[in-house]
């Protein structure tokens, strides 16, 4: 991959390293972990969607999760977020034991996640979607609920903390109008200020930038950074590699439901289970090309690989939404 | 054709128990449907569950009406949470189908004749009105103008009704607007979603199913406040003229239920007294006057249709905020 096309980058950051302890290799310690998974496999069928032998996600880092598409990224967050149960296997986030915990006690730890497929509360405006990520409201419960006085104002605090997020996140223009009227890109934004209201500990992204118009994946860039500065947690699903050189202090690699490599970015990419594994024989094509993120020629390898892009997406499209 | 007599039976429709009994259990079912979501298809069951609590409590236990009422809504709590934990958890359009299943099974033991000596089986049950109009604060004599012209009993129970009407709007309205009601207008844009924010979604719908049920509980009661507990009302088709009423008004708004309600009883009543005199007078040849009765419910089911399709938010409700094709 060559640097050449690289977007001006804001101000390049610095990257936080010596997250490790001993040599690399699949399911190598943390000096910090944040999550400690054992055993976790998940099975539909006869299909094994993931089968993780040890996975620790470092502390106060952005750590990126790579791989294909079905190599159980999004199966694995489901899993550790309690949205789904594994066939076996074990977690601790923080020092909690997880596994069996349902997803709404998973996020009052402090462990928030976004969606693949983003869901913004179409009809709720985008203030509401805001305000509804924040934690411990006492109007929340049916009874004092009915006593405005009793949540007045912690409502006033809600609404200006979720007003500057929307700020930040460029929505607040948007504020009172209809979260289904927003684009594709501007519901991711809303779904990750949203999750932003509850103040996690750690933050699951899946997918944040498909569909972010690339003017703002920019900014988004930042605001994640930003969220590493604050002290938080990232975990992030990305295809997209510059995104992920950029940001990433550490990148962990799957395929096939398995962890086959980790290490930090720069070390990852030359990987060759992960060239075999993930880029194939594209390694030489800069993604942010094939994804129109990055004005640039593209070389046949990348002509070969975007058709085979659209091809996919045109399958994935017209196959019925598995889920739900 | 008496146009007059016409007139005036409609015009007292308008505020019937029945009308308010249907404006309750429709507002239970905007908390249900029209907010939180959950395609509750058993209504009936609640209002049944309300109106036989009410009268079994009074006529085999000798309660006073007001204890009479506690059971029925006690009763319809019990039935939320029996029908709420094991299904909750469906996604939308199984919860339909096992709440229309559990809505027939309480009709069908309030009917058996395994019971009859509290539910009166086939005959239902009547004759308990003696608490509740010793509790009238009315002196006897006649009041009104125009059509609304009641003895002291029927004002009663008509101004007990739309009391407890008004109450029952009043409540979810201040639940609405709470951050309560925010957590369960999300839940029905997306419950995973709301769950990811650390809300306990299967608590908030078993608390709507809850509140709704009760509404619907005290529709049933105010319902057979006046007359008799029929088991022929509490069938499934009870439920769906709820919902036009609902889908009338709007479903997720709060005035919707209840003008739906009134529109509903408004035009059933009008039809059903200007069908047959067409029919006497000739105007409507090719039918009896009993199958204009019939014409009645198929105007109903046609009506339903037509605002599925043209107009989902219904005659109240904002068109973004309520749509079947999301
Ligand atoms: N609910 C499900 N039922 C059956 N198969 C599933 C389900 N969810 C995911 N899978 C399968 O599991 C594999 C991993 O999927 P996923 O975790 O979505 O991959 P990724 O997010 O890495 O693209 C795929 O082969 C997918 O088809
Ligand atoms: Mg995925």
């Amino acid at each position: 991959m060559s640097n050449k096309d690289t977007p001006a980058a804001p101000v390049q950051r610095a990257k936080t390293t010596g997250l490790h302890k001993g040599d690399i290799a699949p399911g190598v310690a943390k000096v910090d972990p944040i999550i400690i998974a054992d055993g976790v496999r998940r099975t539909f069928g006869g299909l094994t969607a993931v089968d993780v032998d040890h996975i620790e996600i470092p502390r106060n880092a952005i750590t990126a999760l790579i791989g294909p598409n079905g190599a159980g990224k999004t199966t694995l967050f489901n899993l550790l977020t309690g949205f789904d149960k594994p066939d076996e296997g074990k977690w601790t986030f923080n020092g909690h034991a997880l596994a069996g915990m349902g997803a709404h006690k998973v996020a009052r730890l402090g462990q928030v996640r976004t969606f693949q497929l983003t869901k913004a509360l179409g009809l709720l405006t985008v203030l509401e979607n805001m305000k509804l990520g924040a934690k411990d409201q006492i109007g929340e419960n049916i009874f004092r609920g009915m006593i405005p006085k009793l949540w007045r104002k912690q409502e006033a605090e809600i609404e200006a903390r979720a007003e500057v997020l929307l700020k930040k996140f460029k929505l607040d223009a948007k504020s009172s109008d209809f979260a289904a009227s927003l684009s594709g890109g501007q519901r991711k934004l809303l779904e990750m200020a949203r999750a932003l209201m509850s103040e996690p500990a750690l933050v699951m992204l899946d997918e944040p930038m498909a569909g972010v118009n690339p003017a703002l994946t920019e900014s988004l860039l930042d605001h994640i950074l930003d969220l590493k500065e604050e002290g938080m947690t990232v975990l992030f699903v990305e295809h997209d590699m510059h995104m992920v050189r950029h940001i990433a202090d550490w990148v962990i690699v799957m395929a096939e439901g398995k962890v086959v490599a980790e290490g930090p970015p720069d070390q990852v990419m030359k990987n060759q289970a992960v060239i075999d594994a993930y880029l194939g024989s594209h390694q030489d094509v800069d993604l942010g090309i094939v994804t129109g993120r990055i004005e640039g020629e593209l070389n046949t390898a990348a002509i070969t690989m975007a058709a085979e892009v659209e091809e996919l997406d045109s399958k994935i499209a017209k196959r019925k939404e598995p889920r739900k | 054709m008496d146009i007059l007599q016409i007139l005036s039976n409609t015009g007292s429709s308008l505020i019937a128990p029945a009308t308010i009994g249907y404006a309750l259990a429709a507002l239970g079912l905007a908390m249900h449907f029209g907010f939180t979501g959950l395609l509750n298809m058993g209504m009936a069951a609640f209002m049944a569950i309300g109106a036989y609590g009410y009268a079994i409590s009074i006529l085999t236990f000798g309660f006073p009406w007001w204890g009479g009422m506690l059971v029925g809504v006690g009763g319809s709590l019990i039935f939320a949470l029996i029908l709420g934990i094991p299904t909750l958890r469906l996604r939308g359009d199984y919860l339909a189908i096992v709440t229309i299943a559990a809505a027939e099974v309480v009709r069908l033991l309030f009917l058996t004749t395994t019971f009859d000596k509290y539910t009166g089986s086939a005959d239902g049950l009547s004759g308990y009105h003696a608490s509740f109009r010793a509790f009238n604060p009315i002196p006897d004599g006649t009041y009104g103008f125009g059509p609304w012209v009641y003895n002291a009993n029927g004002w009663w129970v008509r101004i007990f009704g739309i009391v407890i009407l008004a109450l029952a709007a009043l409540i979810l309205w201040t639940v609405m607007r709470s951050p309560w009601g925010r957590v369960i207008k999300g839940i029905r844009e997306d419950e995973d979603a709301v769950r990811a924010l650390g809300k306990n979604v299967f608590s908030y719908k078993l608390q709507s199913l809850m509140l709704g049920g009760v509404f619907g509980a005290m529709g049933g009661i105010i319902y057979a406040l006046p007359a008799s507990v029929n088991p022929g009302v509490y069938v499934t088709s009870l439920t769906f003229f709820v919902y036009t009423a609902l889908l009338l008004g709007g479903a997720a708004t709060i005035f919707g239920p209840i003008i739906g309600s009134v529109i509903f009883w408004g035009v059933q009543t009008l039809l059903s007294n200007l069908l047959p005199a067409l029919v006497n007078i000739g105007v409507l040849p090719f039918m009896t006057t009993t199958q204009s009765q019939t014409v009645r419910f198929i105007l109903v089911g046609v009506a339903l249709m037509l605002l599925v399709i043209y107009r989902p938010q219904g005659i109240l409700g904002n068109k973004k905020e309520l749509t079947f094709v999301k």
